[in-house]
């Protein structure tokens, strides 16, 4: 790699022991891409996956402590994926006991050491922090040095930015430089797709379950999606990006997805079109038979398969203030159908802290409350990542936290149905 | 025994068990519950991984494609070096991916005294071979050799 003399000069100790490792460790990274150079981050914020104080991790926490004491800071502030504990959320006294006494004893810790590396605001605890309540959305073309495999690809995707899916830790590290390597996603070359999906379906297929099955199939390979703008459209509207995030967090959790174009709707995509193909793309074609031969095989994890469900969680990734509107909507009409007053389930709606404070202003939020329904700001892959909660039935519309977890996953309309009470 | 050739992603030498996949192995779910709650062989907890699922990783060379999933990945693999709950080494039948190379690369620069080598591009017919329970040995310079 070709460094410049400021970068070498780091490199080399000039500014201390931790910066050099800092920019040891972004060669490295780069050096097993065969990228050529280091380039600045362009983006005004960052996005940092590692929001959790686990106990277990603390190898962590320790090198977060040696970057402050070095006092090596990011240069840009950042957003953090959700917190792991919120009080709303239903959980029993051993539950509270295991987070609160053995799991998540860092927390206090770690959020301390966030605000001193650069953390963004209190509220800054979200995996969707491109929402427009939250603020870290940025343009087309920036470079970025995220880190959230959902946040990053839906960066690429949607936005247009220019990211690769780094890790945890190296995150930051690219903030405190400033500096990104120069290879895969940031490239011209690195974004042609690699494949050709096919969407040959008779019905919208579901968002979840389609990025699931793409993701399975082309693992880290760049998709470029036909035959889907017929369904969500070719305008990016709150629906189409709602979709768009869904789909986009499936495809990076149940395969290495970071970036995929749809045609006629993504910003590469509506600017080349198939010259974003390269040559000698692979072809899937999806439809009915292909989803529903992926949904079959999902195996289920809880020890009595017909067990009642005792907990619903939906928004991972973090649902958008349309979402939380519609949502509403449907548990009303839905619940007026079945004749029941509240959710038979208990359920959480979980969504960033601004997204959420913005949803309360709206009359949507009383009228949610009504149908029994919690809200929250939590991950839920983080309340769930515990034996309590493995031998617990829980049900979600996230394929990203059914892949993580024992949770069990339907479909939107699966799940409606549930959690009011009709039939499944 | 074969002996295939790759290129060396971080550096070391050792002579390990095999463990195989043929699908991406997904680091966060492969390891969060083992490094959570102390599970002393480090099981594989990826209940979507068919040939890993319940299988000890700690001190086995772990063969696969490429890791999958969560972003944490990286960091979590470079907590399982510090904590030495790692594999005792990794070795990629195709280019490593993005997250894997960061974990290698973080164990590699901040973590002291634990060595993980780490090979790619050891080729789709090193994954072909290789079967669970073989002897593998990795060389520095990145020569794989397994019988």
């Amino acid at each position: 790699m070709i460094l410049t003399k400021e970068q070498q000069a780091i490199l080399n100790g000039e500014q201390g022991e931790t910066l050099s490792k800092v920019m040891k460790t972004l060669v490295m990274y780069g050096d097993a891409f065969e990228a050529e150079k280091l380039v600045p981050i362009t983006s005004k914020y960052n996005h940092l996956v590692t929001s959790f104080g686990l106990k277990v991790m603390s190898p962590v926490y320790d090198l977060m402590q040696q970057l402050l004491d070095a006092g090596v800071m990011s240069a840009q502030k950042f957003s953090v994926d959700p917190r792991p504990i919120d009080k709303n959320v239903p959980a029993n006294f051993l539950q509270n006991l295991v987070f609160n006494k053995f799991m998540y004893t860092k927390q206090s810790f770690y959020e301390d050491q966030l605000k001193k590396l650069g953390l963004l605001n209190e509220d800054a605890f979200t995996c969707t922090c491109y929402m427009d309540e939250v603020g870290n959305k940025p343009k087309k073309g920036d470079v970025l040095s995220w880190a959230e495999s959902s946040a990053v690809v839906y960066a690429n995707s949607v936005l247009g930015a220019r990211c690769n899916r780094n890790s945890g830790i190296i995150d930051i590290m690219g903030s405190i430089v400033g500096y990104v390597p120069y290879f895969g996603l940031l490239t011209d070359e690195g974004r042609k797709a690699t494949w050709v999906v096919k969407i040959n379906t008779t019905k919208k297929p579901e968002a979840q379950l389609l990025g699931s099955a793409i993701g399975m199939k082309v693992m880290e390979d760049v998709p470029y999606v036909v035959g889907l703008d017929k369904w969500i459209g070719n305008e990016l509207s709150d629906s189409a990006c709602a979709y768009l995030k869904d789909f986009g967090a499936a495809t990076a959790s149940n395969g290495a997805v970071g970036l995929y174009h749809i045609e006629n709707l993504t910003p590469e995509a509506v600017e080349m079109g198939e010259k974003l193909i390269a040559e000698g793309a692979k072809e899937y074609i999806i439809d009915d038979a292909e989803l529903k031969r992926v949904q079959d095989n999902y195996p289920v994890m809880w020890k009595n398969a017909d067990a009642t469900p005792k907990l619903c969680f939906v928004g991972c990734p973090h649902l958008s203030i349309e979402q939380l509107k519609t949502w509403t909507v449907d548990i009303e009409k839905a619940l007026e159908t079945t004749g029941k007053k509240k959710v038979v389930i208990p359920t959480v709606f979980t969504a960033a802290p601004k997204v959420l404070e913005a949803f309360n202003k709206t009359e949507y939020a009383e009228r949610l409350k009504a149908t029994g329904v919690i809200t929250s700001y939590i991950c839920p892959l983080m309340y769930m990542n515990n034996p309590l909660c493995k031998k617990m039935p829980v049900i979600t519309s996230s394929n990203k936290l059914r892949t993580y977890t024992s949770a069990r996953y339907y479909t939107d309309a699966e799940i409606l149905t549930i959690i009011t009470g009709g039939k499944k | 025994m074969k002996v295939f050739k790759g290129r060396v992603v971080t550096p070391g030498e050792v002579t390990a068990e095999a463990v195989v996949t043929h699908e991406g192995f997904n680091t966060l779910a492969s390891f969060q519950m083992a490094l959570q709650f102390g599970d002393k062989e480090v099981k594989c907890g990826d209940q979507n991984n068919k040939e890993l699922h319940g299988k000890p990783l700690l001190g086995k060379a772990l063969c696969l494609p490429q890791t999958i999933g969560s972003t944490t990945g990286g960091l979590v693999l470079y907590c399982a070096c510090a904590m030495e709950k790692n594999p005792a080494c990794m070795l990629f039948s195709g280019h490593i991916d993005s997250l894997a190379a960061a974990g290698a690369v973080l164990a590699d620069v901040w973590v002291e005294g634990v060595t993980m080598p780490v090979v790619d591009s050891l080729g789709d017919e090193f994954l072909n071979y290789v079967k669970d329970g073989m002897k593998v040995t990795v060389k520095a310079n990145g020569e794989v050799v397994v019988e």
